[in-house]
């Protein structure tokens, strides 16, 4: 049975190196799935082509919902249902925080002023950034910047949310705050891939977890078992030099 | 003749005062014509380049390359003495006005490309992925933090077209130059040109200097 997003042979190479060697992966809707792996192994690939910010080959094929993600007109309303949170937050900084929640919602869906803004006040509440909705985004810190860059993504009421190491670029007092937030938003059946190095936070969070090498998935399972007590080498290898530090 | 009489001569600059104001009027509405047309011309010029199809492209650069290998003189003369020729005929103000935009379009269209292409990748990123469209991300996203960053050299642009409004006075345009050449030879006295030099400082200084303190404060923020 195809997923809620399903992904069937994703390659991608650049010149001669492939960066992704032929995924398949389905998502169901609902799910909670961390991607984890040695830098280098694709995890950041792979979710970024799931709304084609990377192009893959043309015989690989990923289905959202159904529609395939292909380029063309339908691409942007494939990727408004589909929530992305970057490692740089990618916050617009010539747009207060309220306004960065409530650009794609006015431009995409057509809310008006005033809904937009309600809502967005209501997302950055949730995200307890209530306070600095009158800022720019330079005003704030990285996980305050963060968690706007989760609301704003929320604003288009998604799908699906991609997490691109949302935790890799913020200072340690403040990875917290940010996996709070996404804690919270797991336990509302948001589905979400999150490419991340906290094991913490896939073992108590990730229904499954995911783990990948040399542009392939390597080993997947519920977090107890990959993460307690992983089958492959590679996985055992990557999982001890990471606890180990 | 003594120094004074002859390049400050009171008495001719009163007289001529009044052709001199005439063309500063000239000089300024086809210097704004040009520079607003010039914007205009150079942003889609810079989109084309950018993100036009690869025909549009080559075009869009082939354009920009001619464009700013020509002096505007040697333009302005084929617009407004060779195209009738062809049956083009346009009036000096015209063809001052399609020389000067032309050029400027090329140089203005070159300053957008160097302030799209400064806006971190990032950027076009987030607002890809919440859905915008590529116009929508261009208008919304890129363009209002490019233009932040491309006002100095644009502020620039737009000095060197207003002094090559000058040119003008080849094809007969009653210009600020040309009003105070003719002023000069009506009254046997070089003061118009002296006035018409201090005209042309008082409007361009100021803009030169808006120039420099807005790069000192850009260059004092990214350091």
């Amino acid at each position: 049975m195809a997923g809620f997003v399903s992904i069937r042979n994703l390659r991608k190479s650049y010149g001669t190196f492939e960066a992704l060697k032929g995924i398949d992966l389905e998502i169901e809707k609902g799910e909670v799935v961390c991607v984890v792996g040695p830098s280098g192994s694709g995890k950041s690939t792979l979710i970024r082509c799931i709304n084609r910010l990377e192009s893959f080959s043309d015989d690989s094929t990923i289905l959202v919902d159904g529609t395939p993600v292909m380029p063309g007109r339908a691409l942007a309303k494939v990727r408004a249902e589909v929530g992305m949170v970057f490692q740089g937050f990618n916050l617009f900084p010539h747009l207060t925080v309220r306004e960065n929640v409530m650009l794609a919602p006015r431009r995409v869906r057509g809310a008006n002023r005033a809904t937009a803004g309600e809502q967005a006040d209501r997302l950055l509440q949730r995200v307890g950034i209530s306070e600095q909705a009158d800022k720019y985004p330079d005003y704030l810190s990285g996980g305050q910047q963060q968690r706007v860059a989760i609301a704003r993504a929320l604003a288009m009421e998604p799908q699906v949310m991609l997490f691109d190491e949302p935790t890799s670029a913020l200072d340690p007092e403040m990875v917290g705050e940010v996996l709070d937030v996404m804690r919270d938003l797991a336990g509302t059946g948001v589905t979400m891939v999150i490419v991340t190095h906290e094991m913490g936070f896939a073992s108590q969070v990730a229904d499954r977890v995911i783990f990948m090498d040399g542009g392939e998935i390597v080993e997947a399972g519920p977090p107890n078992e990959l993460l307690g007590a992983p089958k492959h080498p590679r996985t055992r290898n990557f999982l001890s030099a990471v606890l180990n530090h | 003749m003594n120094l004074v009489e002859t390049f400050f001569n009171v008495d001719v600059f009163l007289r001529t005062w009044p052709l001199l104001i005439e063309g500063l009027w000239v000089t300024l509405q086809l210097g704004a014509a040009s520079i607003v047309a010039g914007l205009i011309v150079g942003l889609f010029l810079s989109l084309f380049r950018l993100y036009g199809v690869a025909p549009v492209r080559v075009i869009a650069r082939l354009y920009i390359d001619i464009f700013r290998s020509i002096p505007v003189l040697v333009l302005l003369i084929v617009v407004y003495y060779a195209l009738p020729f062809v049956g083009v005929r346009m009036s000096p103000f015209a063809s001052a006005m399609t020389a000067l935009t032309i050029v400027s379009g090329a140089y203005t269209a070159e300053i957008f490309r160097a302030g799209i292409e400064a806006i971190p990748k990032g950027q076009f990123e987030a607002a890809a992925a919440l859905g915008l469209t590529g116009p929508q991300r261009m208008r919304d996203v890129i363009l209002p933090q490019a233009v932040k960053i491309v006002i100095p050299p644009l502020t620039n642009n737009s000095i060197n077209v207003v002094k090559d409004t000058a040119l003008a006075s080849v094809v007969a345009m009653p210009d600020l130059l040309k009003q105070a050449t003719q002023a000069q030879a009506l009254a046997a006295n070089p003061t118009p040109l002296i006035v018409a030099a201090v005209i042309y400082l008082a409007f361009l200084w100021p803009a030169v200097l808006f120039v420099t303190r807005l790069e000192r404060r850009f260059g004092a923020r990214s350091s």
